[in-house]
Order: structure tokens, then C-alpha cells, then sequence
């Protein structure tokens, strides 16, 4: 390894790189000038300006974590049948901008010919935001990247075909942090048992009273165990969140049995008829099981499936589940409701039914 | 479904059969990843195979242990990296650094650090300089680029701590910079917008630059409480997830009527019918402003419209926002620790967003919460937490910004408040909608900018 030293460089603090140096011409011309779009079919998108010039857009799935090779093919693809412009969507799929209708054709060919699925657009399954995992995260409790793919493998048709009743959401959590966000439903790890404490490094790495505080329910003080000053948690107040584990490595929070994952459903980003909401719990203790999670898979099917049946047009999960009832939600998806469903944190009685509706 | 049902397409990427020959090294045996190269989604252990398999590429070593040190986390379902300290000269975060805790039998990965790196506003790139980037990555780390991370970020997933300051220079030489990690203001991220969406209702590319370039410092040089994040969505779609995933939400909306092409209305119920037109539009309308009239246009009732969106949504052909734009303002969003989860809540009912002083006051406001934020948030507290803490009235009194009713589903519940200053509080109040109206009818002639956290 080198050890020689130059001058190091100061950074060129350039700050947000402006897109106009990347984005497709038609756009820049008609940069805030949009009159209508329309689908002409799933992945496919048209917008008309307000003087009258057309884009077409080309959405494809990726993998998100892409090898360069795999990202050059992107720029191949963008280069022979587009015009070298794309963009990504927040949900990592790419989107080929093209001012020539008869493009789109073989550009959506070669997109599937290469593995690259077309869809993603209108009321379709996108693909599934998600966290970072065994692959790079420094607190994961498994694989989001392996989840990921293992789902959307299943969910494949619905992200080709537009036949929802609305767009689907999906998200997947490596920890209880949620870096995946909110969705329609979500997959994240739920730890099911207090964390580890191995008391010979927690001296030594853990700022012990910023790890006291970072506790939601006040469950951990210090103590001395062995004669080293340490952390203790009181086992029947601690709730399993995984708080103490970023702040203080020794305190492992994962375990190959205990690390288990929840489905929460009805979380909802956009204010489209009915306000933001938050994804609910509905099943949970599904274990962590690579290299496909097919338990997990299944229950995710069976929610998407029965939504897909029952939920009139343009219900998304939550609104759809605000008509029929939680007790036909978990009797239609065969799921069970138990006292763990019930909040009991700050603000639960919000989430009581304090009436007699009552659905029978 | 689609799994393993034999039909598996090709696999997208590029130099295929090149292993074999003089690899250095063993492959490590993968068979549990493996199994994720099956179905029809593009697989991103191919992609990592790619890597691992390119022999006259520096990172191929690296690859193949990180394979390893990733089948091993699958076999005992544990992770295994742990953070430390590595960074670039000049600035004090955005790298995430990842040392393995396996490294004796992995030991070509035993340094994997993530560069994040902000995206241009919008996610735009050319083929040009997406082929830049890979070739720089190719040179100094591991080939692996996430596009893009849930921060927003372009994750540049792979780098010694060696080659970390050398791939920055090289990223940074073509116009990118890094983005925000640990308590600093991070990474944003902004919507299509502008650039190819009719709904979009303020420039969210002047925006998403103006703000975050304006305030760089605090992202470079980490010296918050914690984190802060900002996120632009041009419209109450809120496509980059603002409401919940930022403490910072700018939503662009309208104040004005809605646009009503009824030519396009009465095609529309003709290709759908009236009973779906009623029944997936009308009836869909949050406040009940929709109605159907009986030669099949629409009858809107802007009043009491809240722009959820949804009738835009179904007809884009027919309805647009209207003309007088800007944005909503909500602060506060974040995800479950430590309180609980919390949503972004209506703090600048709307704020005009058209000429340059306009986008000067976005800024300005940004950074009056900034410095609020920085100087009253407690260790490791997020502005909703410390809004929680404090109580809405004190945060709102501390930023001289009235109170209005758009900021509440309904008024309180609890009888428990002092109301001894009742009367003037009310009174103000009604001076300054009264101001307002009779401001509202000069406006026409003198122009007036709208005073930012004026609610209408």
C-alpha cells in the first residue's frame, strides 16, 4: 500500500449538480410548459407541451445496485434507440426520454430482450424501495437487496401490466429504523427479543450516557458487571426497537432465530382523496429466511392479490381496507388479529374505535 | 409465479463468459446467492458476479471476498460491518465507512466504504456522463453504484479508505459534490417537475439548488443536532415522499381556480360513462366539491377544493392547476425513533413561488429554521421531536409566524390552556385577515408580493 502523501486537494464545492447539463433538449425547451400526458401502454408515457412538442418516456426496472457493466448497457440502450437522455425515478427505475414516437418500439425490445422489465407506470406494482442490508449496512437484520428480488420476481406481471386498482407501493426495512419509508406494504425487520450485551467492549465503545438516552422507554442504566462499567436493560420494559444498537455495537439487537419480519399495509405518501397515512402492522414473526423469504412472499401475495380482487378503482391499500373493515381485511387474507395489533403508544387511543361501528 | 419456471431471460450486463482463465484467486462458492439469479427481475448478484469475474479490473479481488463475506451473512443471517472514521479532505461526512468484521477470511473487502454523492435535481443524466461515472468508479472502487439510495444520494457502494479521497477528486472534477451523512443536513432529492409533468405547480429544480447550495456548509461540515432533510415535490402527489420523509417538505399547490377544459369533461364521461365519472371521480372528492351537471361538465366548487389531486390525476386531459402557484410548507416528517412516527404538519399554509424574490424568501425561511433547529434541538433530536417538545405555539412564536387554522385538523380538545390573552390574540388575528383583504384588493394594482407565511 502507498504511503505517499501530496498536497491534498480542496473540494470544488459544486453543491447540487444542476440537470440542465443532462436533461433531454425537448424538456429544457419546454421546462415548465407541460400541458397533458397520457399512457399509451404500461412503461410507456407521453407528454404534450402547451406548444404543442411531444416526449415519449420509456420506464424500466433496474436492480438498484448496479455493476457498471450493467449501467453502460443502460447507456448502450440510451444511446442506439434514444437520444443519451434518462433519468431515474425515486423508485430506482430508469426512464429513456424520446422526441420520435416510432423509437419507442424497438426501445422497449431491446429493453426486455436485455432483462430489463418495461412497466412501473399507472396503476402497476413499482418496484420496491428498499435498504441497504447484509451487503452494506452496519445494522442490518438481513438482506434487503435479496427481499427485494425475490418479490419483485413474484410480483413481475404487476409491475408489466397496469391492473391494479391503484398504484402499489412497496418497501422493505433492513431494521426498525425504516430507511425504506412508508407504503402500501411494507416488509421490515421486527427483532423479537432485547439486545445481547456483551460487557467486555461496552466501556470502551459506547458513549454510555447518550446510549441511556437514545432509549424510547427509559430501559437501559448503567452498571458495573464485572468489575467494568457498563449497560444494563430492564428485559421487561425493553420493547425490541434496536434504538441502543447504532449508538452501541455490543448491544447485538440481531440474532439468526430472534430477527424476524412484519408486513405493515396502508401507509400512503400522496394526498390524493384522503390525507398521508401510515402503514399499519398486520402480520409479524414471518422468519428471516434466505435466499428467497418465501414466507414472506406469500403473505405479500396474499394481501396484493385479495386487494387486487376486492378494492374498487383507484382505492389505494389503506383506502381500501377504510371500507371494507380490519375484520374483513384479516377474515379475506386469512391473517390473525392478536392483542400485538392493539398501540399501545403514545397517542393509541387515537387508533381505538371510540364508536359503535362495528362491522359484522 | 415467475420463478423458477425455466423461462428465465437473458441477463442484462455485459462481459459474460471471461472467467475461467487465469483468476488469481478461487471463487468463493455462492450457492445461496446463487438462487437470486433466477426470475425475471434483473438480478443484482449477476451484476456482482460481473464484478467479481472481470480479472483485469482492480476490483475483482475485492468483489469476490465481498461475495463471500455477503453468502456467509445469508448463511448465519447476521451482518457483518462495522462503521469508524474515514473521510475526504476538506469535509466532514458523506462518506459512510464500512469495515468488515470478518475480514480474516475476507480480507480483499475489509475496507468497503460507501461515497455518497448527490444526484443532479430531478435525477437527469446523459449516457455521456453516467459512462464518467462508472469509469471512475471502475478505477478507484468496486464497481458497484446504487441508483440511487433512499437518501437520494448516488451511492458509490465499495472504496478503500486508500482510494476514497482519490475517487472523490475524480467524481468531483466532472461537477458532482458530496452529499450530507450523520447530524448535518442531507442530501435532497426533487421531483420530475418542470421538467416533464403538467401538475407541477413551482420550479423545483431553482428550489432544490437554491436551498441546499445556499446552506452547503451544513452539510459539509456536520454541526447540527442531527439530521435535517429537505425534499421538493412539485405537486400534492408528493412523489419524493416529502410529508414523511423530510423535515422539510416544500409541496407545490395552487390558490387559485383549477382549469376546466369541459370539451375534454364531456369526452371523457362519454369514453367512461357517467356512472364510473360519478363514482371514481365525483364521489371521490375528499370536501365533496365535484359535481356532475347534467350535459355532463363539471361543476367545481374551488372554495372548497383542497387540491388533493385526485380528479387532476384521473383526467389530465381536462383539469390543471391553476395559475396562482406556490407551495405548502411542512416541517417535521421522519421515521420511528425515537418518538414514534411523526408526519410533516402545515406550517406555511402557502407561500407564492414565481419571481426570484419569491425563491430569495424560500431560502431565507429555510435558513430561519435551520438556525432554529441548530440552536434549540437537543442531541440527536429531529425538528418534529423538538416542535413535540416545545409545543407548536412556542415554535411559532420563536419564528414570529401566526398561527392560522390550516395548520390543525380541528382546534384543540383539552380545556387545559391559559387563555388570558384570548381577546388580543383574536383580535390580531382579525386585524390581519382584514389587512389582508383590503391588501388583496390593492394587489391588483401595485403588485404586492405576498408576505411567505401569509395563509390565505
Amino acid at each position: 500500500m502507498s504511503t505517499e502523501h501530496q498536497t491534498p486537494r480542496l473540494p470544488d464545492e459544486h453543491g447540487v449538480p444542476d440537470p440542465f447539463l443532462y436533461m433531454h433538449p425537448v424538456m429544457k425547451k419546454n421546462f415548465g410548459n407541460w400541458d397533458w400526458h397520457e399512457r399509451l401502454r404500461p412503461g410507456v408515457l407521453h407528454h404534450r407541451s402547451k406548444s404543442g412538442e411531444d416526449i415519449w418516456t420509456v420506464r424500466a426496472g433496474t436492480q438498484r445496485q448496479m455493476d457498471v457493466f450493467t449501467i453502460r448497457k443502460l447507456c448502450d440502450i440510451a444511446d442506439e434507440f434514444a437520444e443519451g437522455h434518462v433519468r431515474f425515478t425515486t423508485r430506482s427505475n430508469i426512464e429513456y426520454l424520446i422526441s420520435k414516437k416510432e423509437m419507442i418500439e424497438p426501445l422497449v425490445e431491446r429493453l426486455i430482450e436485455q432483462g430489463f422489465p418495461v412497466g412501473g407506470t399507472g396503476n402497476s406494482i413499482s418496484m420496491i424501495s428498499h435498504t441497504q442490508g447484509w451487503l452494506h449496512c452496519d445494522i442490518p437484520g438481513t438482506d434487503a437487496s435479496g427481499v427485494v428480488k425475490s418479490l419483485m420476481d413474484e410480483l413481475y406481471e404487476d409491475f408489466i401490466k397496469e391492473e391494479m386498482p391503484n398504484r402499489v407501493r412497496i418497501t422493505t426495512s433492513c431494521c426498525q429504523v425504516n430507511c425504506g419509508g412508508q407504503g402500501d406494504i411494507a416488509i421490515n425487520v421486527q427483532y423479537t427479543k432485547p439486545p445481547k450485551i456483551n460487557h467486555d467492549l461496552v466501556a470502551n465503545i459506547c458513549e454510555r450516557p447518550a446510549v441511556v438516552a437514545r432509549c424510547p422507554v427509559a430501559a437501559i442504566r448503567p452498571a458495573m458487571v464485572n468489575g467494568k462499567p457498563s449497560l444494563e436493560v430492564d428485559e421487561k420494559k425493553c420493547i425490541c426497537c434496536g434504538a441502543c444498537y447504532p449508538p452501541c455495537p455490543p448491544m447485538q439487537i440481531n440474532g439468526p432465530e430472534s430477527t424476524k419480519l412484519a408486513i405493515w399495509v396502508g401507509g400512503k405518501h400522496s394526498n390524493a382523496r384522503t390525507k398521508p397515512t401510515f402503514h399499519k402492522l398486520v402480520a409479524a414473526n414471518l422468519p428471516n429466511n434466505p435466499p428467497r423469504w418465501p414466507e414472506v412472499a406469500e403473505v405479500v401475495k396474499k394481501i396484493i392479490y385479495t386487494y387486487k380482487e376486492d378494492a374498487r378503482d383507484w382505492e389505494r391499500v389503506g383506502e381500501w381496507i377504510d371500507r371494507i373493515g380490519w375484520p374483513r381485511f384479516f377474515e379475506m387474507t386469512g391473517l390473525g388479529f392478536t392483542k400485538h395489533h392493539l398501540d399501545t403508544w403514545h397517542g393509541a387511543r387515537k387508533s381505538l374505535n371510540a364508536s359503535t361501528h362495528i362491522y359484522f | 409465479m415467475a420463478r423458477d419456471n425455466g423461462s428465465t431471460p437473458k441477463k442484462n450486463g455485459a462481459p459474460a463468459e471471461k472467467n475461467g482463465s487465469s483468476s488469481k484467486k478461487e471463487l468463493h462458492p455462492t450457492p445461496m446467492l446463487d438462487e437470486l439469479e433466477s426470475g425475471p427481475w434483473p438480478s443484482f448478484i449477476t451484476g456482482l458476479k460481473r464484478l467479481r469475474e472481470a480479472d483485469d479490473q482492480q476490483y475483482a479481488p475485492m468483489m469476490n471476498d465481498l461475495m463471500g463475506q455477503l453468502e456467509h451473512s445469508y448463511e448465519e443471517r447476521m451482518g457483518y460491518w462495522k462503521g469508524g472514521v474515514v473521510g475526504v479532505y476538506g469535509y466532514g461526512g458523506g462518506v459512510i465507512p464500512r469495515f468488515s468484521e470478518v475480514a480474516e477470511q475476507y480480507p480483499e473487502s475489509k475496507e468497503f466504504h460507501t461515497l455518497r454523492v448527490q444526484p443532479p435535481a430531478g435525477f437527469h443524466y446523459t449516457s455521456d456522463i453516467l459512462r464518467s461515472l462508472c469509469d471512475i468508479w471502475e478505477e478507484h472502487g468496486s464497481g458497484l453504484i446504487a441508483l440511487h439510495g433512499q437518501s437520494g444520494d448516488i451511492m458509490f457502494q465499495g472504496c478503500s479508505t486508500e482510494n476514497t479521497q482519490k475517487a472523490f477528486d475524480a467524481l468531483n472534477a466532472v461537477g458532482f459534490d458530496m452529499g450530507g451523512a450523520g447530524a448535518a443536513m442531507r442530501t435532497s432529492m426533487s421531483c420530475v417537475g418542470h421538467a416533464r409533468c403538467e401538475m407541477s405547480c413551482y420550479n423545483e429544480v431553482k428550489a432544490h439548488r437554491d436551498v441546499i447550495n445556499e446552506y452547503l456548509d451544513e452539510m459539509h461540515r456536520p454541526a447540527l443536532p442531527y439530521k435535517f432533510k429537505f425534499k421538493f415535490s412539485g405537486c400534492p402527489n408528493d412523489c419524493v415522499n416529502a410529508i414523511h420523509r423530510s423535515d422539510f417538505a416544500v409541496i407545490g399547490t395552487w390558490r387559485d381556480d383549477m382549469k376546466v377544459n369541459q370539451d375534454e369533461v364531456k369526452k371523457y364521461v362519454a369514453n367512461v360513462g357517467r356512472k364510473y365519472m360519478i363514482d371514481s371521480v365525483i364521489a371521490n372528492c375528499p370536501t365533496r366539491a365535484l359535481s356532475l351537471n347534467d350535459d355532463d361538465t363539471l361543476d367545481v366548487d374551488n372554495r372548497s377544493c383542497v387540491r388533493c389531486m385526485h380528479c387532476l390525476n384521473v383526467m389530465p386531459k381536462a383539469l390543471s392547476p391553476g395559475d396562482d402557484k406556490g407551495a405548502s410548507i411542512l416541517l417535521g416528517g421522519k421515521r420511528s425513533l425515537k418518538v414514534g412516527d411523526t408526519m410533516g404538519t402545515v406550517i406555511v399554509p402557502f407561500m407564492k413561488l414565481d419571481t426570484d424574490e419569491d425563491y430569495e424568501k424560500l431560502v431565507e425561511f429555510a435558513g430561519e429554521i435551520l438556525e432554529f433547529f441548530g440552536d434549540n434541538a437537543l442531541d440527536h433530536e429531529r425538528i418534529g421531536e423538538t416542535i413535540d417538545r416545545i409545543g407548536l405555539p412556542a415554535f411559532l412564536e420563536a419564528l414570529d409566524i401566526d398561527a392560522d387554522p390550516n395548520m390543525v385538523n380541528h382546534p384543540r380538545t383539552s380545556s387545559y390552556v391559559r387563555t388570558d390573552d384570548f381577546t388580543e390574540e383574536a383580535d390580531k388575528y382579525l386585524r390581519k385577515k382584514a389587512e389582508e383583504k383590503s391588501g388583496k384588493e390593492d394587489a391588483a394594482n401595485t403588485n404586492e408580493p405576498d408576505r411567505p407565511v401569509a395563509a390565505e
